[in-house]
């Protein structure tokens, strides 16, 4: 029974992608002005890549056919050639990645760790002034645009204060002394974008927190569990918190299309060299391959993170275990 | 027999059967989907102006029958006739027909908007069969329809909400709702049970006097054997989709022969009247009417039935005139 | 006509029964005033305070600080920014609410579609619900901007094509639970067809769940036309708290220290979207009186 309900998510999934690929090719060939028109106008394209991309795309083939063309080329790894940077897209890419991924991996985890954190303290003293406090400070970092938050970090760490650089992932033209020495130059430029794309997420993880927990504690059996005179933190650890991560792990799914969103601005403001600002330089140049390339991959991430998140829901649900699934 | 030569409503052998909903995966699967047959089998009729109470337990397939009348449950095969005629399936029809024939929910507190004003609830059958109307007449008919259903003054009940009023008043609403369209028959499922009883006297008056002032015909619908005899001129008893008994009222009352009825009898409150004998208690419950059961579908908790009853099923057989039953032991 | 008056006079009635419940709800008041102000100030603050984001100003007067005859500095072209924050405000409140508009006639538009036809249609209309709600947002609406244009109406567009989903499926949800009620059986008997039911019975049952929505949807509206005006996607020929931000992100402002450039714009930004955070979680308890129990 689990297989089943496995293998038709999984299918979901792969129909969606397909769906996503489906989209990112009629963006780009279907819509007003044929894309060689396109990239003619920006001016940054030479007559041998028009002509190149004519022969490449299929152009002259009618749309089904130019979308198996695009297929094709997408399982040979062909995401085009940046117009910026003259190089396959996937080469561009694939050399940003690993600063993204380090960013929002430890961004992501502080965020739900401090969301959950902040959520149960505040339901459990609901009404209270420390309930108060956290809420207000959570409702003000959800309402903040993470790149404006970054702004305020960036003046107050480095303008103001001078204890963190500005911008970028290393201190351009310094030699080190070592790998250690290295590292923590990185280290230093991190610091910032992770405590914006961190402060940035946390607003909703507490808020909802707050909203599952006090829900959770209204329930009968936490009454139950009190009157049987379990200790507070008791009824809150094996109690209120099994249930209560449930709708936390939906929430976090649900959230992943967020915090691309999140990277993408934070990455921007402090020149972060990852996926994101690359994202954005692409769209400020027009460049469309990388664009396209980059749209595609994060979308792709996401439905999967999606998916695995919804098994992992599955798997985590004792009502769905115990029915045999 | 069952059939009036001039009867407003006729249903011949009606049969409705829900498929019950099978996962993805079933489609696969040989087997055939279970079935639930709500209604086997039902042949009955209603004259002009007279009042057919159908009684039954719940899952007898009661309601299910006035709703499959009224085609607003499809009829899986059998026919229904309205004034002699088939129910038109085509939408000009239907839309003729409806006019005619109206229903009448049971719970008063689920079956109006409580979005919308009492004027526009009651005014609604209008606007949605197209008639059209000058504001005036609109307004009239919808305070003769108020009144009509006992309503008074209708000033004061067109422009409040549904929550303002009781219980019986909103009764009295869908009641005017269902006037609205002068129809000459009316499905009224147990109109009365979530009402009080002192409130329900005044409902049921009110629809003699509407029978008796426009010759509308009901098919009254419920459980409640007692109810069915105060108000109806003709009971048919209704268990697990088909009927049991059929006949005026006074004959099923005093002359029940069905075991069924008569369990039915033995539960109901009689004052004045001394009972002889023990009373015949139904053991068990109605039983799930997804599975097919052989023979008379009473056989599992009659305290009477033998062997022919398991295997065949006992048709409707006159028995005295207007008054048939469906059993062998008759 | 006196039938005429009760019907008025109910309803004035019914009018002050809400109003009284809002007031007494903090948070509801407390965004509603807030709101009040913003929109207040950009419907009149112009006249006061004009502002032409397509002329220059002195080029002794760039990026100065707060100081006489600018009470907030100058930007990075020489102009007062006080006069550009609340030309700002028109602009992105105006957008705001025009994008809230279109994502929310989309969204419960298909909602109930969705929800009372049932089956196949259901089916098909959740799966598109489904692709819009699993695709990252800002991406999403950068490809899309950067092939549509950037005018302040495709900004519009954008946002309330790619913002429906959730609403969407909020409605349908609640579609699915009116559509069991008996006043709607009761409907379906005196003969009416989808259309008629769908646009008398069910949304009015859904439109207190619809309102709420809207709110918090014009949160998410405002701040995503911040950030795509920051990233470079807004109208230039209209100034909007995003643009003001772009320029002063663009021009330096964050590594000079010029904070009067950056933060007041900021600072509208959140103040508004807070307001309507706290309007849209205020009328959700009101509106659903079994909240305020717990």
């Amino acid at each position: 029974m689990d297989k089943k309900r496995i293998a038709k998510k999984l299918v979901y999934a792969f129909i969606t992608i397909f769906f996503v690929l489906l989209f990112n090719f009629f963006l780009f060939r279907v819509l007003p002005g044929d894309i060689v028109s396109m990239l003619s106008r920006g001016g940054k394209a030479t007559p041998e890549m028009l002509a190149n991309i004519r022969k490449m795309y299929g152009l002259d083939l009618p749309w089904y056919q130019q979308f198996f063309v695009y297929l094709k080329n997408l399982s040979a790894g062909d995401l085009g050639v940046s117009f910026m940077y003259k190089k396959p897209v996937l080469d561009v890419i694939g050399a940003r990645i690993l600063p993204t991924v380090v960013l929002l991996g430890v961004a992501e985890i502080f965020a739900i760790l401090i969301g959950i954190v902040f959520g149960i303290v505040s339901a459990w003293k609901r009404g209270k002034a420390l309930d108060t406090g956290l809420l207000s400070t959570s409702l003000l970092l959800y309402s903040m645009p993470t790149f404006w938050l970054g702004m305020m970090l960036i003046l107050i760490f480095c303008v103001y204060l001078k204890v963190l650089p500005i911008s970028g992932m290393v201190t351009p033209g310094r030699l080190f002394v070592d790998q250690w020495a290295q590292l923590q130059d990185i280290l230093r430029h991190m610091i910032l974008p992770m405590i914006c794309l961190t402060l940035g997420m946390i607003g909703e993880y507490a808020i909802t927190m707050r909203s599952t927990v006090i829900d959770v504690l209204s329930e009968d059996y936490i009454t139950t569990a009190k009157a049987k005179g379990f200790s507070d933190g008791y009824v809150l650890r094996r109690h209120a918190m099994p249930n209560a991560m449930l709708p936390m792990i939906t929430l976090i799914a649900i959230n992943l299309g967020m915090i691309v969103g999140g990277a993408i601005q934070v990455e921007t403001v402090f020149s972060w060299p990852g996926l994101g600002s690359l994202m954005y330089n692409a769209l400020v140049n027009r460049d469309y391959p990388l664009l396209q390339g980059v749209f595609l991959l994060s979308t792709v991430a996401v439905v999967f993170a999606n998916f695995l998140s919804d098994i992992l829901y599955e798997m985590v649900d004792p009502r769905v275990r115990s029915m045999g699934g | 027999m069952n059939q009036q030569k001039d009867a407003i409503v006729s249903v011949e052998d009606l049969r409705v059967h829900f498929e019950v909903r099978q996962g993805f995966f079933s489609a696969f699967s040989k087997k055939e989907p279970p079935v639930v047959r709500a209604v086997d089998g039902v042949t009955l009729s209603v004259g002009r102006g007279e009042i057919l109470s159908l009684v039954g337990e719940s899952g007898s397939g009661k309601t299910t029958v006035g709703k499959a009348i009224l085609q607003l449950v499809p009829p899986t095969t059998g026919t229904v006739s309205f004034d002699g005629a088939p129910v038109p399936q085509d939408r000009q029809g239907l839309h003729a027909f409806r006019q005619c024939a109206q229903m009448i929910f049971q719970d008063p507190y689920q079956s109006l908007n409580p979005r919308h004003y009492i004027s526009d609830i009651v005014a609604e059958p209008l606007d949605v069969a197209g008639i059209d109307l000058s504001a005036d007449v609109r307004d009239a008919r919808v305070r003769e329809a108020l009144e009509q259903a006992g309503l008074t003054p209708a000033d004061d009940y067109l422009y409040r909400y549904p929550y303002e009023l009781s219980g019986g008043q909103r009764q009295r609403v869908v009641i005017a709702g269902a006037l609205i369209l002068k129809p000459k028959f009316i499905v009224a499922d147990e109109p009365v049970s979530m009402l009080d009883a002192s409130i329900r006297t005044g409902i049921l008056k009110l629809m003699l006097r509407l029978r008796d002032e426009q010759d509308i015909a009901y098919l009254f619908i419920t459980h409640d054997l007692s109810l069915a005899w105060l108000i109806s001129d003709r009971i048919a008893i209704m268990y697990l989709g088909k009927i049991m008994e059929i006949g005026a009222a006074e004959e099923i009352i005093k002359r029940g022969l069905h075991p069924y009825t008569q369990a039915l009898m033995a539960v109901m409150p009689v004052p004045g009247q001394v009972r002889e004998g023990g009373r015949t208690v139904l053991e068990g419950e109605t039983p799930n009417a997804a599975i097919r059961i052989e023979g008379c579908k009473f056989s599992g908790r009659c305290p009477r039935a033998f062997d022919r009853c398991r295997k065949e099923e006992p048709e409707l057989v006159e028995v005295a005139p207007g008054h048939s039953v469906a059993c062998f032991l008759v | 006509m006196a039938v005429n008056k009760t019907k008025a006079n109910l309803r004035r009635r019914r009018m002050r029964e809400f109003l009284d419940q809002v007031k007494a709800n903090k948070m509801a008041l407390t965004g509603t005033i807030v709101l009040a102000f913003f929109v207040l100030t950009a419907i009149i603050g112009p006249f006061f305070f004009p502002f032409d984001v397509m002329e220059f100003g002195n080029v002794e007067d760039i990026l100065q600080p707060p100081g006489p005859g600018h009470i907030l500095g100058t930007d990075d072209m020489g102009r007062d920014v006080l006069g550009y924050l609340i030309a700002g405000s028109r602009v992105s409140l105006l957008v705001g609410a025009l994008a809230t508009l279109l994502c929310m006639v989309i969204g419960t538009i298909i909602g109930i579609v969705a929800g009372y036809s049932g089956k196949a249609v259901d089916n098909i209309l959740m799966r598109i619900t489904d692709f819009f709600l699993v695709i990252p947002w800002l991406p999403l609406m950068m490809v899309l901007a950067a092939i549509l244009g950037t005018s302040i109406w495709n900004i519009i567009l954008v946002i309330g094509v790619t913002s429906w989903a959730g609403t969407a499926r909020v409605v349908r949800a609640q579609t699915l639970s009116v559509r069991e009620r008996q006043f709607v059986e009761r409907t379906v008997s005196i003969g009416a067809g989808s259309g008629h039911i769908m646009l008398y019975h069910i949304l009015p049952n859904v439109f207190p769940l619809v309102f709420a929505s809207t709110i918090l949807v014009a949160a998410a509206a405002i701040t995503s036309e911040t950030t795509l005006s920051f990233l470079g996607m807004g109208d230039p020929a209209h100034a909007s708290w995003g643009m003001m931000l772009h320029y002063a992100f663009e021009t330096g402002a964050t590594s000079t220290g010029a904070w009067w450039y950056f933060l007041p714009p900021g600072i509208c930004v959140v103040a508004v979207v807070l307001a309507f955070t706290l309007m849209g979680y205020a009328f959700d308890e009101i509106l659903n009186p079994k909240l305020k129990e717990r």
